[in-house]
Parts: C-alpha cells; structure tokens; sequence
C-alpha cells in the first residue's frame, strides 16, 4: 500500500475548507479589504526600514543607529506580542475527525505548529529588518555581524509567534483573558518606563551580543525549541477526543431577570441576551472590552499632547460609549445563529427582535456615558465631546450595525470546546469597527476646524437626532433588510462552520 | 388545514421534493415515512418557511407560510438540536417559549407538571444547562416545549429518534391523546414503521421527493410498508 504523504493531505484538507465555506464564497469583499490592509501594512514596513537609517541618523547624530535601533526592539517585542494576542489565532484544522484514522497525532499537531510559523505576523517584521539590514550593510557595517543579528531577530520572530499561542491557551482558561496580558504587558512597560529593570536596554544589549558572536545564536534558538516543545505538548493534550467530546459541566446558575419585565414585550428577549452574555465564553469577552473601553479615555486624556487635539475627542468618546455596541452589534444576528430556525418558526415578529437588539445597544451607551462623565475632570470639552459621541452612537452606529447585521452569514458557535478553539475571534471583527469610529471623527474634524469646537458638537448632536427621530423607519428599512436575507441565514447559520 | 399547491423544491437543477397536491384536514395524526433524502425534512422546513419553494406553495389555515407570519402563532415545531437554546435550562428555556406564545409562568408550570412522567425525573430541576443534556433528554425538552400555547399545528421530525425505549411509549401514548379531540393536527416523521403505523391515522410514503403511497392506517399497513420498503 502507498500512502499520500501526510503533509500534502492537510494541506489539501485545509485548502478546501477556506475556499468551500460558504463564508468565504460570500465574503470575497472583506477578503479584499484585509488583502488591501495588509499590503498598506507591508509598505509601511518596507519604508519604514528603508528610512530608518537616515532617520536615526538626523535624530541622533551622536549615536550609532544600530545601537539606538536595538534600544527601542523591547517596545516592538512587547507591541507584537500584544498584537498578536488580539488578533493571530493558532491555525485551526477540524481535527476531530482525524483522531479515529490512522494518522500519527504527532503529525497533526506538527503540521498545526508548522503552519503557524508561515503566518502573516511572522513575515511582516521582516519587511522593515531587511531594507534596515540591507541600509546598515550599504554603510559598512561588518555583513556577517548583520546577518548574524538578522538570523537573532528570525528566531524572536518565531519565539514570539509560539509564546503567544502558549499565553492563549493559558488565557483561555481563566475567566478575563484579557486581564492578565495586558497586566503583564503594562507591567512590563512600567518596570521599563520607570527604570525600575531597563529591559529596554537588556534586549538591546542582548541582541548586540548576538551581532557580535554567531554562537550565541544558541541561546535564542533553545528558547525557540523549549517553546515548540511546550506548544506541542499542550495540543496533544487538547488532542484526545475526550477533551472535545465531553464539555466541561458546570453547573447551572438560574438567574432572575424579573426587572427586565419593566421593558414589555421586549423583555423575554433582552433575558435571553443577557444569558447569552453571562453565560458563553465566547460573549462573555465583551464585559470585559466595557472596563477596556471606559479606560480608553485614560490613554489620552492625561497626556497634555492630546488633550491639544480637541478634534480627537470624538473618536475617544465613540470608543468609550460605544465599545459594547461595537463588540455586540457586529455579531448581530449571529449570536442567535446555533438555534436561529427556533426563532424563525416561533411565534415571534422580527421587528420585536431587532428591537430588543436596538434596546440593549442603547442602553449600553446611556450607561457607558454616565459611567464615563468623570472625565469632565480633563475639561468639560471632553464631557460635550463624549455626549455628543453617546447621541451619534445612539442615532446612528446602531442602525448601521443592525443594518449590517443584516448581511451577516457567518455561523458562530457559542459553546464549542473544540480542540484548538482558544477565543475564536480574529482581525475581521475589529476592522468592522472602523468606519464606525472614523466616519464621525472625520466629520467632526471638518467642522472642527473651520466652524469651531461647538459647530462639530451641534453637527453630531445633530445627526444623532436625525436617526432617533427616523427611528421607526429605519426599524422599519433594517426589518425588511432581514426578512430578504432570512433563508440566506437560516441556510448560512445551519451550515457547520 | 394544511394545502400544498403545485409545491417543489430543486437543489440545483435536482428536484428533491415534489407534492403537486397534498391536503392534510385538521385534526389528522400524520406519519412521514422514507428514505434518506426522500423529502421529509424538507417538506417541514418549506411548512415553517425555514427554505423557499421552487415552485408553488404551503397554506396553513389558508394562510401562506412564504407571504405572512400570520401562522406562527398557531404553529409549532421540533425539527432538531439548532430548535434549543443551549445556554438555558430547560425550565428557562420552556418559560421563554412561553413568554411567545403569550403563556406566564403558571401557565407553564402547570403544563410541566403533566409531563413529569415523561421526563422522567432526568430534565426538570436538574441544574443543567440544555447544552449538557444527553441527546435523549435534549429531545424529550424540545418536544415538550412544541406543545406549549395550545399549538394547532404541531410538527416533530423524528420525534423517537434517540429516544430510550420508556420514553418512545410514553411518546406514542402521548402523540395519541393529542389528536383524540380532532383539534390538533400533528406531523411526524419517523424511519421506525412500527411507531409511525402505532400512532398515525395516515402514513404517506415518500421516495426521492415523490409521494408514492398515501395510506389509511389499518391493520395491513404495517405489512404493506414493510414490503415497500424491503422490495
């Protein structure tokens, strides 16, 4: 019997899973788009690595570029690794149906790792470390120092790209993954910041080091096989069906939601969302991302620089009220997508759901708003700003959303414990949000800038108001938008994903 | 009660169901019997406008089910797993249908109370969410809760399936006393010929979309679809 080598089986199994699911058939648009944002990205590294020379050279004349370059590698280790935290997701492969074929686990779990290597994060950095390299060479630096530091910055890549998957799967486990990254990201930054250990200059140092001797390059490649070997016993414990198969019971809390009876004939649904909320790992992060986004503010506010850009306060505001309205809308209906049939053959209108959707969204904003008033202590342009930004979010991001739900055919699975699924969130989800933050940024700007602070605020205030005053027929447009696309829906969502 | 007219549905150019005229009157016990991919799911799913036809329609009650939401008040279902709400308990789950059909807390409860035989002890008051339910215990809920809110339609795709053997008489006993005032009409498939022909006053048989039998049950049938199915 000969056997098809066992690489190029996944590669074909995994080759027909993006391109036969029904997302990707219907979602070429949004393919597109993250095709464009990462080649905006590649440029901005290839330019940054060209003129990263010149640059350091006209901004510190004194010292060696190549020196003060290695100084600031700390702030990019710790910004990628929180990057990739957010956004990069181990590569999945249905693996389940695997387990029972004669196919060594091993090679399942090599061909994962392995593929995870290839990933877009990996090779972005190398975008700006070449042309930088290629510059430093060009100025008669020693070749084989440079590739030596190259060959050093390869290996972190890789290190880092395994170290995240293994803070994932930590992460995963506990009940904020969001908390502790950024706690240690944050601490880390502060022990730096503060000079407290300047781990800025250790890895600086460290990576000259590097330059200097190619045997050193030992120390990092050990790190890098420790962290290969420790992602891959961590999947092969994933790996065993029972960890799929039987999910973890715990045991039910019954919760009383009598006070949502006050809302009327909204009431059962806004339960059912605040259940869905509480109770899947997978809604649950967007509590969380409300004390990320009520924080937001901090970032800026108290940085004298940006309390200038008054301009700015729009978008911040947007952020802050609307950072649940973002993280919740954008997944509408798809929330409801593991039992979508029931509420399409129940006795249930769809205007009644949109609107128990528009309901929460709002009252999102309202609370965020209130919560976030103490920022007046920054000035009481900040307070108007975020006021006027909780109105548009109201008026007009909620339509949009609800609109654009709409055109959402991507099944999510709630309660799915499948053997490589750590968050199941990826870049797509965050782009979204996007245009709904920039538009009113920019329009505020516009006005800003040629009428005044005030004239932007009555502009926004303004469309805000526009859209609650239309609100019923907008219900009405964005009710009808659904009722076209519900057998699309129903046929997308009942679709394994 | 239930009139297709000209109905069809094709995948594709491939017709996977055709019933140029099936007419179910109200209070019928009704038992679909066929193969895999005789039609039988389909044919719910175009009942509850879950898919569109190809050609034609399904009445309910003279009401369109493709132009109007109007037969939802009256019509319920269990077709599969994606009809529960994994993240509640059954008792929840039960109230929220409630909530619906326009029935309160007591009103459900008292329903519950009648089918503690049939649950069995296994569904009620256990702690669990749906999703952490046995696939058993799951359709024992999802049957229970289509017959909340005095339904006149009531529509169960492979209501044994998956069933423990006390459970699937309870089951018959039940489908029984359902249409024995000739108030409710109730639609079953099933792939076990001996329940189906136990419990339905008609058994039509289908076959890659067509109805190639349409039988008043009586003491051959069991028989008769025996030998269809075996030739």
């Amino acid at each position: 019997m000969r056997y098809k080598p066992m690489v190029k089986q996944f590669v074909n199994l995994e080759w027909k899973q993006y391109f036969r699911s029904s997302y990707w058939q219907k979602n070429v648009l949004m393919n597109v788009f993250l095709l464009f944002f990462a080649l905006y990205f590649i440029a901005t590294f290839l330019i940054l690595g060209v003129a990263m020379y010149p640059l350091l050279n006209k901004i510190y004349p004194e010292s060696d570029p190549f020196v003060v370059f290695n100084g600031f590698l700390f702030y990019w280790i710790l910004a990628d690794l929180l990057l990739r935290f957010f956004f990069q997701k181990l590569p999945v492969m249905s693996v389940k149906p695997l387990l029972t074929l004669p196919v060594k686990r091993r090679a399942v779990i090599n061909f994962v790792l392995g593929k995870s290597a290839l990933s877009f994060f990996n090779f972005l950095p190398l975008f700006a470390f070449v042309p930088f390299s290629t510059m430093l060479i060009a100025n008669d630096y020693p070749l084989i120092k440079i590739l030596s530091w190259l060959l050093a910055l390869i290996l972190i890549v890789l290190i880092i790209n395994f170290l995240n998957f293994i803070i994932e799967s930590i992460a995963s486990e506990t009940e904020l993954p969001f908390l502790p990254v950024i706690l240690i990201a944050g601490g880390l930054y502060a022990l730096n910041y503060f000079n407290i250990i300047s781990l800025g200059d250790i890895i600086g140092n460290g990576l000259i080091a590097l330059s200097e001797s190619l045997y050193l390059l030992i120390v990092p490649a050990g790190a890098l096989v420790v962290l290969y070997i420790l992602n891959f016993r961590i999947l092969k414990k994933k790996l065993y069906i029972d960890n799929s198969l039987q999910s973890k019971k715990s045991e039910a809390k019954t919760t009383n939601l009598e006070w949502t009876r006050k809302f009327g004939d909204i009431a059962p649904f806004m339960q059912l969302d605040i259940r869905l909320i509480l109770r899947n790992k997978r809604s649950k992060s967007a509590i969380w991302m409300l004390v990320i986004g009520l924080l937001y503010g901090l970032f800026f506010y108290p940085n004298p620089l940006y309390l200038k850009w008054e301009w700015f306060f729009v978008f911040i505001g947007i952020f802050v009220t609307g950072i649940f309205l973002i993280n919740f809308g954008q997944f509408i209906p798809a929330w409801d997508s593991s039992y979508y049939k029931l509420l399409m053959s129940q006795n249930i209108k769809y205007e009644r759901y949109l609107k128990s959707k528009y309901s929460l969204m709002m009252m999102s904003v309202v609370l965020m708003f209130v919560l976030s008033i103490p920022y007046v202590f920054f000035g009481w342009k900040i307070l108007l700003a975020h006021f006027a930004a909780a109105v548009y979010n109201i008026g007009v991001n909620t339509y949009v959303i609800l609109w654009g739900g709409s055109y959402n055919r991507k099944k999510i699975e709630l309660d799915q414990r499948a053997a490589f699924n750590f968050q199941g969130t990826g870049a797509v989800q965050w782009l979204i949000g996007i245009p709904l933050m920039l538009v009113p940024m920019a329009i505020f700007a516009i006005f800003h800038f040629t009428m005044g602070f005030q004239a932007g605020v009555i502009v926004i205030i303004g469309m805000g108001l526009t859209g609650i005053m239309f609100h019923q027929r907008l219900m009405k447009f964005i009710t009808r938008k659904y009722m076209i696309s519900k057998h699309k829906m129903i046929e997308a969502f009942s679709q394994a994903s | 009660m239930i009139v297709t007219e000209n109905l069809s549905k094709a995948y594709g150019g491939v017709t996977v169901l055709h019933l140029p005229e099936l007419s179910i009157p109200r209070g019928q016990s009704f038992g679909l019997v066929g193969n895999n991919g005789a039609g039988k799911t389909t044919f719910f799913s175009l009942l509850l406008d879950l898919i569109q036809p190809t050609t034609g329609y399904v009445t309910v009650n003279d009401i369109k089910v493709s132009e109007s939401e109007d037969w939802k008040p009256f019509t319920s279902s269990f077709i599969d797993e994606s009809f529960l709400i994994g993240y509640l308990t059954p008792e929840e789950y039960f109230y929220f249908i409630g909530d619906l059909r326009g029935r309160n807390k007591a009103d459900v409860d008292r329903l519950l109370a009648e089918f503690e035989g049939f649950f069995h002890g296994e569904v009620l008051g256990k702690k669990k969410y749906l999703r952490d339910l046995s696939k058993g215990n799951q359709k024992k809920a999802g049957i229970v809760a289509a017959l909340i809110g005095d339904p006149e339609v009531i529509i169960l795709d492979e209501p044994f399936a998956n069933l423990d053997p006390t459970t699937q008489i309870r089951l018959k006993k039940l489908l029984k006393t359902l249409t024995e005032d000739r108030e409710i009409t109730v639609l079953i498939s099933s792939h076990d010929l001996m329940h189906v022909t136990e419990v339905c006053e008609r058994i039509v048989v289908l076959d890659k979309g067509d109805v190639v039998k349409d039988l008043q049950t009586s003491e051959a049938t069991l028989a008769e679809l025996e030998q269809h199915f075996a030739g």
